[in-house]
């Protein structure tokens, strides 16, 4: 799946700063695109940002979905392309790969920690077998599972036994 | 590694093959989508929504591939919304009508066993893009399969009405079982090539794993003595146009309309 985006016209808030071969520049303007359903992550904490090149002056940054129907996925692309321009990088390439397949390995461990904070129980343990380590509210260890999918694919429900409150658990995949 | 196909004969049967496994998705993905804003409570409504955008995802990662595969010539899209019946290849099981929920259990558990294990094979296919699609699908079926392996269990070993039930969606979808594991010309000759999975073979697996599932659950396996099967040469149930009228109604009746 190769998917070319349209060039904003216009770019708001253009600094001219970035150099198009500047590519640690460009991660680090990356880390501003954030997850549209966690927006305390960005793609980079989530280990959905896999590369970004530049192949004969033309900025290539590589994503991969988290899950096969991930409705973020074509958001995330508007968002990398939407931020490039603004920045005078204007030449670029979204491009979507499958393999390897993405894991909850490749969220960092800062990422989990916002997780946490943000009210979802990060992934723990080894596929299938995996729980919730804590109530990311009281941070009790005894919870319940409520549901194994929660408002998105890639998260359970859970309840607390201890302040009662149910929470998203992202689970290990 | 990346597959170079001997010639364009050999390209033809990838594009339909790959076809057939995007039709297979589309339409399961469909009929489990049917059960948004009708799950039995909200949990269960979610949870199969979000199954069925596993499959949906699943569909359009193997029709943007033949997309690729047809060189442009046909758009993701094109292969979704615009066939007609005949044109559509997937397993008949996959477009039966979801029935009462405990039917929809009943063909999770079969197709959940079976894609644990096709796709674990398929995920070493010699086509690199098929073997991805299945590497990252394969993950999301195993959690598929845990929760109808879960609800089989809790129906089937519930109060007698869902016992019933359960036992009733069985038996009603058994005969159509014996396709899954059936070659036609194209996958024999695709599966010499490394590229598709012989699922012939992974039949007594399957038997083992769903006759345990079904012991535990206190349901009896079928013994059908009725087979319906010609999904993969585009012969169809009756229930299979009614189901395209919907999901191509809005590309019918507005050609080309993008949002
Ligand atoms: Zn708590």
């Amino acid at each position: 799946m190769i998917i070319q985006l349209d060039v904003c016209e216009n770019p708001e808030g253009f600094s001219g700063q970035i150099a198009a071969d500047n590519v640690a520049a460009i991660w680090e303007l990356l880390e501003q695109v954030k997850d549209p359903e966690i927006p305390v992550l960005s793609l980079r904490d989530l280990g959905v940002l896999r590369n970004v090149e530049n192949s004969a002056g033309k900025i290539v940054v590589t994503i991969t979905p988290t899950y096969s129907g991930c409705p973020a996925l074509d958001v995330m692309q508007e968002d990398i392309s939407k931020v490039l321009t603004a920045n005078g990088i204007v030449d670029v390439e979204v491009k979507t790969v499958l393999s390897p397949a993405w894991t909850t390995d490749w969220i960092s461990t800062e990422g989990k920690q916002k997780l946490e904070k943000f009210g979802i129980a990060p992934p723990a343990g080894a596929t299938l077998a995996n729980r919730p380590e804590r109530c990311p509210l009281c941070a009790s260890s005894a919870t319940s599972l409520i549901s194994e999918y929660g408002s998105t694919a890639c998260k359970a429900m859970y309840q607390c036994d201890d302040c009662k409150e149910s929470f998203c658990y992202f689970k290990v995949i | 590694m990346k597959l170079i196909m001997s010639d364009l004969r050999d390209k033809d049967l990838l594009l339909q093959f790959t076809l057939r496994l995007g039709d297979d998705a589309l339409i399961l993905g469909h009929r489990l989508s049917e059960w948004c804003r009708n799950g039995p409570f909200l949990e269960e409504d979610i949870a199969l929504s979000n199954i069925a955008l596993d499959y949906i995802g699943r569909a359009r990662m193997h029709y943007s591939y033949a997309s690729d595969l047809s060189e442009g010539e046909k758009s993701e899209d094109d292969f979704a919304f615009l066939r007609e019946c005949r044109d559509y290849q997937n397993f008949l099981i996959n477009e039966l009508p979801r029935g009462d929920f405990a039917q929809t259990m009943a063909r999770q558990l079969i197709l959940d066993v079976f894609y644990t294990l096709q796709l674990e094979q398929m995920s070493q296919s010699k086509d690199a893009t098929l073997a991805a699609i299945a590497g990252k699908a394969i993950k999301e079926t195993k959690y598929h399969l845990r929760r109808s392996t879960d609800w089989v269990l809790r129906l089937g070993d519930g109060t007698e009405e869902s016992h019933n039930r359960l036992q009733a969606g069985f038996d009603a979808i058994w005969g159509y079982v014996p396709e899954m594991f059936e070659q036609d010309e194209v996958e024999e000759k695709l599966v010499k090539l490394g590229v598709a999975v012989n699922t012939k073979d992974l039949k007594p697996e399957w038997e083992k794993q769903i006759g345990a599932i079904l012991k535990e659950a206190t349901i009896d396996v079928p013994q059908q003595e009725w087979t319906v099967r010609g999904g993969r040469a585009g012969f169809h149930t009756e229930h299979l146009g009614h189901l395209l009228s919907e999901l191509q109604y809005m590309q019918r009746s507005y050609p080309g309309l993008e949002w």
